[in-house]
């Protein structure tokens, strides 16, 4: 055995991206592993569930977990991974707020089962074969234990206690080396702590922020499926609901670079109680009307507005307990 | 709390020049509103965040009004009202899509010398929001 910090990544309700983050690490990643022992990472790594349950009671240094909560699975591993680590780091925004597949707490468990397995145009299941509930599936004449699909996704912190949050959708390299080395450093920051990432906002470290007006002003929302943006022009005062302003920096300014909105991944500033709040309070107040009917008109044009303000947040809103209540 | 003893709690943002001015009004002219009203004063509609209602209904509130100065022109800081204005109907949007009934909301327009407007707009609501039941944003949990 050597004293080196053992790490630990697992991944929950989450697309894949964040572990592609870590990879994406490129060269630097072979330093990492030089100065760390890897524990447990399902997607790159052969290690089992038993052998992180044999291993004694916090002697795990770090575990970056990603993605929501979602099936009866993942909150078993990570409580286990809870007990056996010093540190449990949130990474990227599914863990830190409930990323997109939070945007399905908008609906029921059967609602969203039904949808899933029945009714999507693409999906041919004449026998309307259902994930069992119960925990078991039965395979031939074998009972196997399948885990279960909960009420609702919910972020990592609700189900354990988090140390620091590392966001974005995913986290960039620069994001996660920057946070590896916060780590690493021994001068840890105050639990509950987002690190690696900017205290700024994006439209701070973006290159097209010397081209916003002081009082930005916009006929309609355009949308980027029909409006080709200039390249030498702040997004939002050509009209595109780029998220910049109330979402924390530290990527780079990487879509905007692209000709893309900010659709607020590394989520919100340390002072916003509620992103998507926020978010609808400037996008309206910067629409240049002053009579209802034709603000409505310009307004009824946004396809999806929650899908807009809480792409990545729903899950920690203000609203999160009336969704309970609302969704049937 | 059974809903045979529901009393809907409304929490109001009424801005200092008009509204809040009108509640004044209507209490020093011995109108009679329903006590179901929390008014919160602020200096002006455009100061209400939205986060300020999404917090007001986390909290218990059944139903949320913002009142202000009459649009055009009656805001005492010129445009604080039609910055309300197109806040509140991007939040009524919002409202919708989640599933929250739009008579749990209001943003009214009442000016200093309308004190029969604001107990009418209190009563209509009330009656709704006995009629829609409570909102049920605190206690559930899974």
């Amino acid at each position: 055995m050597n004293n080196r910090p053992k790490v630990a990544f697992y991944w929950c309700a989450s697309c894949g991206g964040c572990e592609e983050a870590v990879v994406d690490l490129a060269e630097k990643i072979i330093d990492v592993v030089s100065l760390v022992d890897i524990v447990f990472w399902p997607v790159a790594m052969d290690y089992k569930l038993s052998d992180v349950e044999a291993l004694p009671d916090n002697s795990i240094t770090v575990s970056f977990i990603n993605g929501g909560i979602r099936l009866s699975e993942h909150e078993k591993v990570v409580r286990l991974l809870r007990q056996k680590s010093k540190l449990v780091v949130a990474y990227g925004a599914c863990a830190c707020w409930g990323g997109i597949p939070g945007l399905a707490n908008q609906y029921s468990r059967e609602e969203i089962l039904e949808r899933v397995y029945l009714t999507t145009p693409t999906t041919a299941n004449p026998e309307k074969i259902m994930p069992p509930q119960d925990g078991y599936a039965k395979l031939g004449d074998v009972k196997i234990e399948v885990p279960t699909f909960l009420p609702e996704l919910k972020p990592l912190d609700e189900v354990i206690d988090v140390d620091y949050y590392i966001p974005g959708c995913p986290p960039t390299p620069e994001v996660t080396w920057n946070a590896i080395n916060v780590l690493l450093s021994g001068k840890l920051p105050d639990k509950g702590t987002v690190i690696g990432a900017s205290n700024r906002s994006l439209c701070d470290e973006c290159p097209l922020n010397k081209t916003k007006p002081e009082n930005v002003l916009i006929k309609e929302f355009k949308r980027v499926v029909n409006y080709s943006p200039r390249a030498d022009t702040c997004l939002l005062a050509q009209g595109l609901p780029c998220l910049g302003p109330v979402t924390r920096g530290g990527c780079g300014a990487l879509c905007v670079k692209a000709n893309m909105p900010c659709t607020g991944c590394f989520g919100p500033l340390e002072n916003i109680h509620d992103y998507g709040g926020k978010a609808l309070s400037f996008l309206a107040s910067i629409l240049d009307y002053e009579n209802e009917e034709e603000i409505k008109r310009e307004i009824s044009k946004l396809p999806d507005v929650s899908g807009l303000i809480y792409k990545y947040t729903l899950p920690k809103s203000l609203l999160k307990n009336l969704l309970r209540s609302v969704r049937k | 709390m059974s809903t045979n003893n529901y009393e809907p709690r409304i929490v109001v943002f009424a801005c200092n020049w008009c509204s809040y001015a009108a509640i004044d009004l209507a209490g020093t002219s011995r109108k009679l509103y329903p006590p179901n009203v929390r008014v919160i004063r602020v200096m002006c509609s455009g100061r209400v965040d939205p986060q300020f209602v999404l917090e007001a209904f986390k909290n218990g509130a059944d139903g949320v009004i913002v009142a202000g100065c009459r649009p055009p022109s009656d805001c005492h800081y010129i445009n604080g009202n039609i910055k309300a204005l197109r806040r509140f109907t991007l939040f009524k949007r919002l409202l919708e899509e989640l599933g929250i009934e739009k008579e749990r909301f209001r943003l009214e327009w009442i000016s200093a010398a309308e004190a029969d407007k604001w107990v009418r707009v209190v009563n209509e609501m009330l009656e709704e929001l006995r009629r829609l039941g409570p909102l049920k944003a605190e206690a559930v949990s899974v």
